[in-house]
This record gives structure tokens, sequence and C-alpha cells, in this order.
């Protein structure tokens, strides 16, 4: 059985209120960095995973990411195995 | 008609709906684990306001995974009576059993606060002691209270009439400035298609006596029990709807 790295990015989809990404945005112009235009926020997922057949770790990954990592009402998500 | 109250890991409302019942409405009331699957044959489920787990990765999305849970699950789809308030709320959109999701409040505030609340509904069992219109005061207590649904989704609430409850000014109009937390349309609490589970965010189980500064919240657990519809067998004052200042 291998160890397989793989990392989850969860998103809010284009159009969900995301407030504090807005209060981060107005807090970098305010500190004159006026060339930033937007701030979406987010969540990143570093997991291991024992994986029989390191092929099916994407799935694996994917897997856990709709049904707890994600809520797909409101969130969307990048699964990447690392090698 | 006896109740059950969920005790998850971090809920701190779950004695408010327990005293509510129990002392103010003299009802039968158990708790129930969120460990247990077993519901100790209850007719009235509720999932009750606070913080289980943490708010860990999002309100309510580990308690949605609890054994009870899964029970909770079968229940409500064989007709069950299931009642989120507040996290419980939070809880059951993350179970699917009510659509849509909730954001942080819009402010970043959390909102500790009275509202009025407009009944848009009274075709559930939680509110079928009221008319469309009347207007009920209870406090919210939340950090995490927007609720959100893509715009299909919330044409399909409208439509079949799930939104119950909606954040109204005085004249019960519902408006920016009553809204407390960004909530889309003001939508403070929904029900299922068929009316036997409802979520809402403020918290009718501390508005029970007029030391807690309403009693307006008698008014939906009463419709439960069916003492105000039918106006009997109820050791209470009879119902007020006040619309004093907030």
């Amino acid at each position: 059985m291998a160890t397989v790295k793989g990392t989850v990015r969860v998103h809010f989809k284009d159009g969900v209120l995301d407030p504090q990404g807005k209060t981060i945005h107005t807090a970098l112009r305010q500190m004159g960095y006026d060339w930033v235009s937007s701030v979406r926020t987010g969540r990143l997922f570093e997991i291991e995973i024992d994986a029989d057949d390191p092929s099916r770790a994407q799935d694996q990954l994917r897997e856990i990411s709709q049904k707890l990592l994600a809520n797909p009402v409101i969130e969307s998500f990048h699964v990447e195995v690392h090698s | 008609m006896r109740f059950g109250v969920v005790t998850f890991p971090g809920s701190n409302c779950d004695y408010d709906a327990y005293a509510a019942l129990k002392r103010v409405l003299c009802a039968p009331v158990e708790f129930l684990w969120h460990g247990d699957s077993d519901l100790k044959d209850v007719d009235c489920v509720i999932l009750p306001g606070g913080f289980s787990f943490g708010d860990y990765l999002r309100p309510g999305a580990i308690a949605r995974f609890s054994p009870v849970m899964k029970s909770v699950i079968r229940f409500a789809e064989t007709g069950g009576l299931v009642w989120g308030i507040c996290n419980g709320f939070q809880v059951l959109l993350e179970a699917e059993l009510i659509p849509g999701a909730i954001l942080r409040n819009e402010s970043l505030r959390f909102a500790c606060q009275w509202v009025r609340l407009r009944v848009d509904s009274n075709r559930t069992p939680y509110t079928r002691g009221t008319r469309p219109g009347d207007i009920l005061r209870m406090p919210v207590a939340h950090a995490d209270g927007a609720y959100y649904a893509d715009d299909e989704t919330l044409m399909d609430l409208e439509t079949s009439g799930q939104v119950v409850f909606r954040y109204v000014n005085a004249e019960g109009i519902p408006d920016e400035k009553s809204n407390p937390n960004g909530s889309r349309r003001s939508i403070a609490g929904i029900s299922n298609r068929e009316g036997n589970v409802l979520g809402m965010m403020p918290h009718p189980e501390r508005a029970v006596e007029p030391i807690l500064g309403s009693e307006d919240g008698l008014t939906l657990f009463k419709s439960l029990l069916g003492t105000t519809a039918t106006g009997v067998d109820s050791p209470l004052r009879k119902r007020v709807v006040s619309d004093r200042g907030v």
C-alpha cells in the first residue's frame, strides 16, 4: 500500500458573497495596494491517503470533497494528486 | 406529542429548548444523544442552537454525519417532525433535508439582537396557529446566518410556499435594515416541501416568558401541541402577538 499525497482546494462559487474576501480586499487597498482588484477566500486541505491503487486517488479525493469538504450549494473544489 | 432535543458536542441551546417544553409548556420531552441512533419514539425532533463540533469546516457540516442524524433523516423522510433552530437549521441544510446553505453574516459581526419575523406560511404544523402576516418577536444570536440559495431554488421555494419566516420592519415589510445577516430575500426560516421539516435562524425557545422579553416563541410550540388552534387544554395565557419596539 502506498501513501499518496493530495490537495483539495475549496472556494466559493461565482456569485456567492464572500464578505471576508471583500474585507481583506478593502484592507489591502487601504494599505496602498490599490492594484489589487479582487480577493476571494477559500480553504486548502492537505490529505494523505493509503492507496491500494494510486490511480484511484483522484476519485477518492473527489468523493470525500463532494461528501464533506465542500458544500456544493455554495462551493466548488479542485483536486490535485501529487506523485 | 413527545419531543426529543438532540445534544451534539457544542450544542448550547439544548437546555433552553428542553426548559421551554418541560417547564413552560409542561410537554413531555427527552434529550437525544448525537452518538445514539435511538430517537426514543418521539413525535418531534428538535436540533438546537449552538456550535456543534466547534463549527469546524462549516456550521453543521460535521454534526450532519452523527449517528443520530441517520435516524433523523429517515424520520424526516417518513413525515416525522424535525425542527432545526439556529445551528440546527445549519445541520438540516447540510443534511439536504431543506434546500440552500448558510453563509457568514454579511456584516462579519456576530448578530445578537431582537428581530421581527413575519409569518409567510401557516401551512406547516409549526405555524398553523398563526395567520400569514403575523409578526413575531424573537432573538437571533449567530455569526453565520445569511441564508443563500441560487435564483432557481429561491423561485421554487417562493412558489411552493416554503418560505415560512422573513425578517421585517415594524410595518411588516422586509428591508435591508431589518435583515440582521444579509439573508437572500430576508429569509429567516424555510420548510421542506411537505412542511414537516422546519429550519430557522431565530430562537423561539428564548421567547417563551415575559421575563425573557417576548412570549411569541410559544406560538410555534403551541401550534405543534395543537393548543393555539383549538384554544383548549392550555395552562398558559392566551397568545398575544406583541409588537413592542426592537
